[in-house]
């Protein structure tokens, strides 16, 4: 996972509430067995219309994404996420996230960026009125920017820290094997298992 | 000051607490397919990984399996490759998989249950997002994405920030004819898509213990489709009774063992939730959808809303929207709209029980002729069982087609997939714009009412069928 301190880039006006998964990636996407080329895929049935924002000059180059509320729901399907990065994504901003999707997204170093509904408004009207303007993502202080504009947001401790670092999960949990170890030992034998006792 | 349900749970799985960190969880049960794997197990792969617990981990395939000619090679390259990589990914990680032609082959949240695998108190996870499911027997299920897979398989826990819980009581009885689905349905109309999003929900109250085990996993299935993390009902009598003698489940004294530990998962009475919703059973009738999300739905016997009926502005448009996609004009009379088709099946209503309660309303009715009406079992089994007690031939003679255990088209991975404008009527959790194939248009209902739309051509409930000639 690679580093992230803050972001800047240019940022595309979604004006859509409930996003869902099956919208920025269709299940057809899903059969391949690969981890990256999604790109095609995202956002299929959007961009069949040639006005989709994305679809148009500046968006393609666009590194934001500004979307209304529930923004990846539906489905668990990290493809998503992975759509949106090979798309060239880093962050999405959005009044409220799909629980799964944000938390794939934290494991893939997609940042989530939650803001008030408000504020997605305010912002979705300062891109339309100014096409191409950048923002910037800060996570270090937790704020969002775009030229006189700026509002902060939310995000845990933790989940910042990873993202700093470019911390992948799985190496922090190994190092915690002892602790496994010691569950594991405590089980009840009534527990089920898979390939008999 | 006691505990929720979830806590209990969640407090028998930390593994790790740390301040300022998530919790380390321990998984009980790891349940896989064909769609969220494969990059989880290339991930092991490349960083030189085992699979820490091959034992706590089951394999089935179901997403893009074909329900017809099933017990052939599968024809579209696509799905086969998806097959045979999940096939060599089990065979060298040593792990448990139901192949097409297993009789415990199916969907993973109906294979999970049929086995006894899922049992009161567990935490399980799969990569699909209505894991949830497992919840109506007491435990914690939910969905993650494949880096959490990958996870799971490299350490069978998962780090995990402890959610809020929310409660939802259904006071009173669902009246005769309203199902289980109806009611899931009436509750995320009501609250809306949102309203669960970082809960973990417990399901209680007099409706929720009168439902079969069944009618639990209909609802915790949605729990998902208003955002919560997982769904939960208290386990009892019935849940102890429908696991009895599964396959997986514990016998002789290891079962009294569990048993008496499953006891003691309940809500304190003095416990607190973050949340609490009430709701009066006697308010919810057969539902069905109108829009293109689990929250647009109304009470079969109305009709389309208009979406200037709506304060909130950002739901008036996503009602326009919606609208425009379903081809529908507000203030239609729901009962008017006329489907071309008709899906019985998926995660949430393909289990034996539906199947009968399907059967039941078609017995001695034939599908209208405008209508093509295709039943699916949600795994082998069912498939069956339900064709031990003839109920294959009761979908048959009224014009149905009877096909093989999956997914099929509740998410159109397969073949089973339209091509839209088409409308259907279908049992699935989902009426996603492009959900059944590109353009179609989902209306979501329960059992009952699918099969009585399927005779009636228009979206009925066996109520209405009276009125049809036999
Ligand atoms: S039946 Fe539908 S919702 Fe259930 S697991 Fe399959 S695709 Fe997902």
């Amino acid at each position: 996972m690679e580093k992230f301190i803050s972001h800047t880039g240019v940022a595309a006006p979604l004006r859509r509430s409930d996003v869902d998964t099956d919208m920025i990636i269709p299940a057809d996407f899903l059969k391949r067995i690969t981890r990256t080329g999604f790109e095609d895929g995202l956002f299929f049935g959007l961009f069949k219309d040639p006005e989709f924002v994305l679809a148009r000059e500046p968006y393609t180059q666009a590194s934001v994404l500004v979307a209304g509320p529930n923004f990846g729901t539906g489905s668990s399907r990290e493809h998503a996420v992975w759509a949106l990065q090979d798309f060239g994504f880093k962050a999405i901003i959005s009044p409220r996230f799909g629980d799964i999707f944000r938390s794939n997204s934290g494991k893939s170093g997609l940042l989530t960026v939650q803001v008030e509904e408000s504020e997605v408004v305010a912002l979705w009207d300062l891109l339309d009125a100014d096409v191409g303007l950048e923002v910037t993502i800060d996570l270090e202080h937790r704020t969002v920017s775009a030229g006189e504009w700026s509002t902060s947001f939310q995000i845990d401790d933790y989940t910042r820290w990873r993202f700093m670092e470019g911390l992948d999960d799985i190496g922090i949990t190994m190092s915690h094997d002892d602790d496994i170890v010691t569950h594991e030992a405590a089980r009840p034998s009534w527990k089920p298992a898979t390939l008999g006792r | 000051m006691g505990k929720t349900l979830a806590e209990k749970v969640w407090d028998e799985h930390v593994v790790r607490s740390a301040d300022g960190e998530p919790d380390l969880l321990y998984i009980d049960l790891h349940l896989i397919h064909e769609v969220t794997s494969p990059q989880a197990f290339d991930g092991l792969r490349l960083a030189g990984r085992k699979v820490r617990r091959p034992d706590l981990t089951l394999a089935t395939e179901d997403h893009n399996v074909p329900t017809l000619n099933w017990d052939k090679p599968i024809k579209d390259p696509v799905s086969r490759a998806q097959i045979n990589a999940l096939r060599e990914n089990c065979a060298e990680f040593g792990i448990r998989l139901h192949p097409l032609g297993d009789i415990e082959q199916g969907i993973v949240h109906v294979v999970g249950p049929q086995l006894g695998l899922t049992q009161p108190g567990m935490t399980i996870v799969c990569g699909d997002s209505h894991t949830a499911t497992h919840g109506a027997f007491g435990a914690i299920a939910h969905g993650i994405g494949t880096s959490e897979v990958e996870h799971v398989l490299a350490t069978q826990t998962l780090s995990s920030i402890k959610p809020k819980t929310c409660a939802v009581t259904v006071n009173g009885e669902l009246a005769d004819g309203v199902t289980a689905k109806d009611l899931i349905l009436y509750l995320i109309t009501k609250v809306g898509t949102g309203a669960g999003m970082g809960y973990v929900v417990e399901y209680r109250g007099e409706a929720i213990r009168k439902l079969s085990m069944e009618g639990r996993m209909t609802v915790c299935n949605m729990s998902i489709e208003w955002g919560a993390k997982a769904g939960m009902v208290a386990p009892d009598e019935k849940t102890f009774a429908f696991l009895e003698g599964k396959p997986e489940a514990p016998k002789g004294a290891e079962w009294d063992a569990a048993v008496e530990h499953w006891k003691t998962y309940f809500t304190d009475a003095d416990a607190v939730f973050d949340k609490e919703i009430v709701i009066d059973a006697s308010e919810v009738t057969p539902w069905v959808t109108w829009g293109t999300n689990p929250g647009q739905g109304a009470p079969l016997a109305g009709h389309v809303p208009v979406p200037a009926e709506f304060d909130d502005k950002i739901e008036r448009t996503a009602a326009e929207n919606a609208l425009e996609y379903m081809g529908l004009e507000g203030g239609t009379t729901l009962r008017d709209i006329a489907v071309d088709h008709v899906f019985i099946g998926s995660c949430t209503n393909g289990r034996l029980d539906d199947l009968r309660a399907a059967a039941e309303v078609l017995k001695g009715q034939q599908v209208a002729d405008s209508v093509t009406m295709i039943v699916v079992p949600g795994s082998a089994r069912v498939r069956l069982e339900a064709e031990a007690e003839g109920l294959d031939k009761v979908f048959l003679a009224a014009g149905a087609e009877w096909r093989g255990a999956g997914c099929s088209m509740c998410l159109g991975m397969n073949d089973d997939k339209l091509d839209g404008p088409v409308r259907t009527a279908s049992t699935s959790n989902r009426n996603f714009e492009g959900r059944q194939g590109t353009g179609v248009r989902t209306h979501l209902v329960s059992v009952p009412v699918a099969a009585a739309t399927a005779v009636r051509g228009t979206l009925s409930s066996p109520a209405d069928l009276a009125s049809v000639p036999a």
